[in-house]
């Protein structure tokens, strides 16, 4: 993966040498966001030391929990794991991101490509529709959404109840629904910075369009779809509000979706609330940490121009 | 979703240089040319169609015939029960209801505006103004932008449940601290401790700390790239004019950011109006924390499932959307090469 649209590349260089004669004048700078990152830091080093402790420990006086000393164990995490079956919550996650992730960048690659390269007299009016949708509170449209999911027919392997509600399916959908507008306008911005000679080659060829698109452009684009494919894996990781309402069955709830009822669980027991929140929060703090310039090249991307 | 982005298209004029000249192999843009219908074959012309036609048909149908939907249901009557026939037409009813008898209503509008303007007056600038100082290439940028970013990955109901290890009223952070400090234990006692949470005074407070702590960061990235795609140049004629740093910023930097600023803004108003999943996981929304987002689903959900006043609701939060997201498309279509 060779996305380096990230503009932060810059902030690492090195630089001039008129610079460093100023780095010693920046302590005040230094000291005022450093103050600032601990501040941040403490919620999450909190719960992590909260985590580590058994609530014997900690929910009794005379210790408390702001206090040191005591076990110090992996259990809460053990038990969170087991009690709240995270396990088949974070199979869930993957059994609706992965297809989500792969329908969103397929369709929105179709259409930015349609679009970025073609002329249609409802170009602009299409682009708007999908950027409006991207931006609607997603309580706007809920109430109906719900109605039609428990109306709308659907055949037995993809769905067991015959509905669009409580299934996978219906959860991708929404998704794919409203991710679109956003994938759309980021690559449609991307394709409009290739060469159009590129595609005069491709037609010099003989390619047909579905082939400029499939072997031509849809390669080019690869690093975006990359930045896009990490970020829309985090957000639809987080996607509590669409798990909540579309489904019904414990069972089927996507991990974020299943901390609404891990609360209920874990209700006076701090220590394992910690430690249930933290297993998942890990998964996007690790690709955000291991992907980080995908992750924010693809925030800008769609935010700044290039 | 929880998370939300803006898109902003190319400006056919932006130079390649700065950012987006690492991402593409880039031309000029006065090259540009558009290709005419004419040449392509007839399955050429098939294929486009299903290519515009199937994605566009999933939107629309998933998103803007349900938000149709919601305007025409907000003027009937309707609890689900025994299909489409039994809706009926109550005219302007539900708004009636809304405004003079449905309580929560007028709370969780101004919940909603209190969000608004915490986010617009303080999260938001303290996001851009650690851009501003970040963008000035200190040692150690790169960790600093990491640490504040951290939170954004994290979904907001994740926050909620973080931030409630600080807040509960005997096992949080503040008060078990307070009790150490002050050598007694009446802040962690029911009773006489400070329930940051159940507090109907104090928990919006305390749950829009918990927000900006995610939404500082968020700001934060995406104002740095814009100030990163800013020509140097500006920079270095500004000091040549003897300008200093502030006036470099508010005079140059800032106006040159229009675009960027609006995407901010934007971004600000809508994260304000979809706050949702913190109220939810932290009591459902209620007790101090209702807001309109959380009102339609209790509408829904709700034993009653009031379906044509659920989506009364609705249209108050859509048409309150509404108007920044068509200020956004009106300023990033302006710009549009068409």
């Amino acid at each position: 993966m060779t996305a380096n649209a990230t503009p932060v590349a810059r902030a690492a260089a090195p630089v001039a040498s008129p610079e460093k004669k100023k780095q010693s004048r920046h302590l005040g700078t230094h000291f005022f966001l450093t103050v600032i990152c601990i501040t941040w830091l403490f919620p999450l080093v909190w719960a992590v030391y909260t985590a580590f402790r058994p609530y014997s420990e900690t929910g009794a006086n005379p210790r408390g929990y702001f206090s040191v000393g005591g076990a110090y164990n992996f259990d809460n995490f053990l038990k969170a794991w087991k009690d709240a079956e995270l396990f088949q919550h974070f199979l869930d996650t993957l059994i609706v991101a992965i297809p989500a992730i792969i329908l969103i960048l397929f369709f929105a690659s179709m259409i930015a490509f349609a679009v970025s390269r073609y002329s249609f007299r409802f170009n602009i009016a299409l682009l708007m529709l999908f950027t409006a949708g991207n931006l609607l509170p997603q309580q706007v449209v809920i109430t109906p959404l719900y109605r039609m999911y428990l109306a709308l027919p659907m055949v037995s392997p993809i769905s067991d109840n015959g509905m669009w509600y409580d299934q996978f399916f219906g959860l991708i959908m929404i998704h794919l629904a409203f991710q679109l507008g956003f994938c759309t306008f980021v690559l449609s911005n991307y394709f409009k910075q290739v060469p159009r000679e590129i595609n005069e080659a491709a037609v010099v060829d003989g390619a047909s369009v579905w082939r400029t698109y499939w072997s031509v452009l849809l390669p080019l684009a690869r690093p975006a779809l990359a930045a896009l494919a990490t970020l829309e894996f985090t957000w639809i990781y987080n996607d509590f509000f669409w798990g909540i309402l579309l489904l019904t069955k414990g069972w089927k709830f996507p991990v974020t979706s299943a901390l609404n009822n891990l609360s209920g669980q874990f209700f006076t027991d701090y220590n394992l609330l910690a430690a249930g929140s933290l297993i998942v929060a890990l998964p996007t703090l690790i690709v955000y940490l291991v992907l980080q310039k995908q992750f924010v090249a693809g925030l800008t991307l769609g935010s700044t121009k290039g | 979703m929880s998370e939300f982005a803006v898109t902003q298209p190319v400006s056919s004029t932006a130079p390649s240089a700065s950012a987006g000249g690492a991402v593409l192999p880039t031309t000029p843009a006065k090259k540009r040319r558009r290709r005419k219908f004419s040449v392509l074959t007839r399955r050429d012309r098939l294929t486009l169609v299903f290519m515009v036609g199937v994605p566009a048909f999933i939107h629309i149908f998933l998103i803007w015939v349900p938000t149709v939907a919601s305007i025409i249901l907000s003027f009937t009557k309707w609890n689900g029960v025994g299909g489409i026939e039994k809706i009926q037409w109550i005219g302007l009813r539900n708004y009636e209801v809304l405004k003079d008898i449905y309580q929560p209503f007028w709370p969780a509008v101004q919940h909603n505006f209190i969000w608004l303007g915490t986010f617009l007056f303080i999260a938001t600038p303290l996001g851009m103004l650690i851009a501003v100082i970040l963008d000035r290439n200190l040692r150690g940028s790169r960790i600093y932008q990491s640490v504040l970013y951290m939170p954004v990955v994290l979904s907001l109901a994740i926050v909620g449940f973080i931030w409630q290890l600080i807040y509960a009223p005997g096992s949080g952070f503040i008060n078990n601290f307070l009790d150490v400090v002050t050598g007694s234990t009446k802040w962690t006692t029911p009773g006489t401790a400070i329930d940051w949470l159940g507090n109907h005074d104090l928990n919006l407070w305390a749950v829009l700390v918990a927000a900006s702590w995610r939404h500082v960061g968020y700001i934060m990235v995406l104002y740095l790239a814009g100030l990163k795609s800013v020509d140097n140049t500006l920079r270095e004629a500004a000091a040549i004019d003897g300008a200093n740093a502030r006036q470099t910023f508010f005079r140059v930097i800032f106006p040159v950011l229009a675009p960027i600023n609006v995407v901010i803004l934007v971004v600000t108003v809508i994260e304000s109006l979809r706050a949702f999943d913190i109220v939810y996981v932290i009591n459902k929304g209620l007790n101090g924390l209702e807001l309109l987002s959380v009102l339609i689903t209790t509408n829904l959900l709700g034993e009653a499932s009031l379906i044509g006043f659920g989506s009364s609701i609705a249209v108050v939060l859509l048409l309150i959307s509404i108007g920044p997201i068509i200020f956004y498309l009106y300023r990033t279509m302006r710009e549009q090469p068409e």
